[in-house]
């Protein structure tokens, strides 16, 4: 079990290592332009050019420039081209943002899904099952900054019901703190709660028809206690899965469209800002944060299934 | 079975009197596909909707029709000083203070105007045109690279597999509207050269080979792990012992029997890509104003929410019924073809 957690870990550093690499080739090697002159402004002289390269060390040879930023992320020196400020610090605002955002959206996708899937599989084929297919199905055809931004602007601008985006810090009020969120939640869970519940549903089912299903019945168990204790306990390993990956890659910046839409100023909205500047630090440590993330969540989901399955550990 | 099989394909198939043998006993051998395509025939909905996507399509290819004969103007024409008569009476395209008018219902401005005082509907349609053939050539992209990749992966095993595993986990470890905003603006900016081919910034070209490229792992992993069930399947083994190549078993043997795990992929994979398109055209990295697309037209709404909800409203609409039209009919094909495949699209 150590070995293969020795051996986990190490493929994932790999990994992380392959990341950075390729963000930093995606911004310095494809656009043919000159970051020193984009940050000269208009009208630059040459020597203003000049010294900006220098000052930035555009100059250098690529392998060399990869690896001061790189020393610069681990040391929290990363500095923006455009704004000049420190990219750690802007993400340390933003992250407890993008963690509200995140913790409540996955907790409210889960336990809706939980609700919509199994009693989707209870009532299988009937009118109930295909209702909730239908909307399931509707849920995972919407984009989120659309619905969010119809939710924005008839539930908080027009009626009035919420507030029109925006974002309080949980120190401050917390009320108001989930007052802000109820939204970005609801529209961000939108789509889980269609993928989860769907996957819910079919797991649950092929559970039902389980030897040990059979068993509890005839042992005279409640259909509520089969229901709860067997048939849902065996179907939520997949859905948990998912759970982690999802949650991981929405804590890594999978908001970027929910948070950009109702204005919540986290790190995957601080991304989206700084993509379009082609503003390399801030994107490349998003990037990497986004990519440790999915990356360690991977991980600890392949370890968990390691120590329940054996055969695993041994591929 | 008196004359010798042409080729040794056909020593394979089952001997006529074998058939004939069933026809008397009334049972009918029935392939998968056809079973599948009776399975699909009794799932109206999934057919109802299929068709209706079909419908989408031939509408927005329509689109010239309509902006000639009934609109009479183009998706990029600006009328911001026009007035229209709407029940008798006159009124601006765009109003003074900005505000694009609201749907008219009648040939001209049918679905109103945006800022720019253009014809929504006429924008619908061609940006339709553009949203779906990103769409389509993204999937296809994305689909062709994956059998290739999850094929020689599976198939070869050893270092190519480690290489191409590598690889996917590489491209997994980004959220995908990241990698793709991330690549989207970096070729927006510079164009892609490639060799001899040199694509300029502001092609659709870009997009669809952002999203073709971004949607990879999530299909090329499934691929490669049925290839490597498939490649111990006694049918491989008998085709190796014939002296197939393996080119020839990986094509011939191998690839026919993922068809329906590549059909169902395939549908779910329009109806992502044609979502990730809007997600990237929100974020300013996928296709480029003035060029229509759903995805540029509820970005220009969306700035204009409070005044003008229709320039959200119907393009929002409109690609929420074709990406469930896909979702659904795909769902269908899945069900059809294999009832039992549990097959899953990240967003």
């Amino acid at each position: 079990m150590a070995r293969f957690v020795v051996r986990r870990l190490i493929q994932m550093v790999l990994v992380m290592f392959a990341v950075s690499i390729l963000t930093f080739l995606i911004f310095n090697v494809i656009p043919n332009g000159d970051p020193a002159v984009r940050m000269a402004g208009r009208q630059p002289t040459e020597t203003q050019i000049e010294a900006i390269r220098k000052e930035w060390g555009f100059d250098e040879n690529i392998f060399v420039q990869y690896f001061t930023t790189m020393k610069k992320v681990f040391t929290g020196d990363l500095q923006s081209y455009f704004t000049q400020l420190p990219v750690g610090e802007e993400i340390l605002k933003g992250l407890p943002r993008t963690l509200s955002l995140a913790i409540g959206a996955a907790i409210l996708w889960m336990l809706v899904a939980i609700a919509f899937g199994l009693y989707s599989a209870v009532k299988a084929g009937k009118f109930a099952d295909r209702f909730l297919t239908i909307i399931a199905l509707i849920g995972i055809s919407m984009p989120v900054f659309w619905i969010g931004a119809l939710m924005n602007y008839y539930l908080g601008f027009k009626l009035g019901i919420f507030p029109n985006g925006g974002y309080v810090e949980f120190t401050e009020d917390p009320i108001d703190w989930f007052y802000h969120l109820i939204l970005p939640w609801t529209a961000l869970a939108i789509l889980f709660i269609g993928f989860y519940s769907r996957v819910l549903r079919s797991n649950v089912l092929d559970t039902i028809n389980e030897d040990y299903v059979r068993t509890a019945r005839a042992k005279g168990l409640s259909e509520r206690q089969i229901m709860l204790r067997h048939v849902l306990r065996n179907s939520m390993i997949p859905i948990i899965t998912l759970w982690g990956l999802d949650f991981g890659a929405v804590l890594g910046g999978g908001a970027i469209l929910t948070e950009t839409v109702f204005d919540l100023q986290g790190v995957g909205q601080y991304a989206a800002d700084s993509i379009g500047q082609l503003d390399v630090p801030p994107v490349l440590a998003v990037t990497l944060f986004a990519a440790f993330f999915i990356v360690l969540l991977n991980a600890i989901v392949d370890i968990i299934y390691a120590y329940l399955d054996p055969r695993i550990r041994l591929q | 079975m008196a004359t010798e099989p042409a080729t040794t394909d056909e020593a394979f198939r089952a001997p006529a009197a074998f058939e004939e043998e069933a026809r008397r006993e009334g049972v009918h051998g029935v392939g998968p596909w056809r079973l599948g395509v009776r399975r699909l025939r009794r799932n109206r909905v999934a057919l109802f909707f299929g068709f209706l996507f079909v419908l989408l399509v031939l509408v927005c290819v329509a689109a010239p029709i309509w902006s000639k004969q009934v609109a009479h103007t183009g998706p990029n024409e600006n009328h911001l000083t026009d007035r229209i008569v709407v029940d008798g009476e006159e009124k601006d395209v765009v109003a003074l203070d900005g505000v694009p008018i609201g749907p008219t219902w009648q040939g001209e401005f049918f679905l109103g105007a945006d800022k720019n005082g253009r014809d929504v509907m006429v924008r619908l349609l061609y940006g339709g045109r553009n949203s779906l053939v990103i769409g389509i050539t993204a999937a296809l992209m994305t689909t062709v690279l994956s059998i290739i990749l999850g094929l020689l992966a599976g198939f070869l095993r050893g270092r190519t597999d480690t290489a191409i595993r590598g690889l996917l986990d590489v491209m997994w470890s980004f959220p995908v509207v990241i990698l793709g905003v991330a690549l989207g603006v970096a070729l927006a900016l510079g164009g892609l050269q490639l060799g001899p081919i040199n694509i300029s910034g502001d092609s659709l070209l870009i997009t669809i080979f952002v999203i073709g490229l971004v949607y990879i792992p999530y299909m090329a992993r499934p691929v490669r792990g049925q290839v490597l069930s498939l490649r111990e399947k006694e049918f491989v083994e008998a085709a190796r012992a014939q002296g197939a190549s393996p080119l020839r078993v990986m094509f011939g043997e191998v690839l026919p029997n993922l068809a329906s795990t590549v059909l169902v992929f395939f549908t779910l994979l329009i109806a992502n890509a044609i979502l990730l398109e809007a997600a990237l055209s929100f974020l300013g990295a996928g296709v480029r104003p003035p060029n229509p697309s759903w995805g540029t037209m509820i970005d220009e709404g969306v700035d204009r929410i409070a005044t003008a909800p229709h320039l959200t409203i119907v393009p929002g609409l409109m690609l929420v019924i074709t990406v469930l039209s896909l979702n659904v009919f795909g769902d269908g094909v899945r069900d059809a073809l294999d009832p039992r495949a549990k097959v899953r699209l990240e967003h």
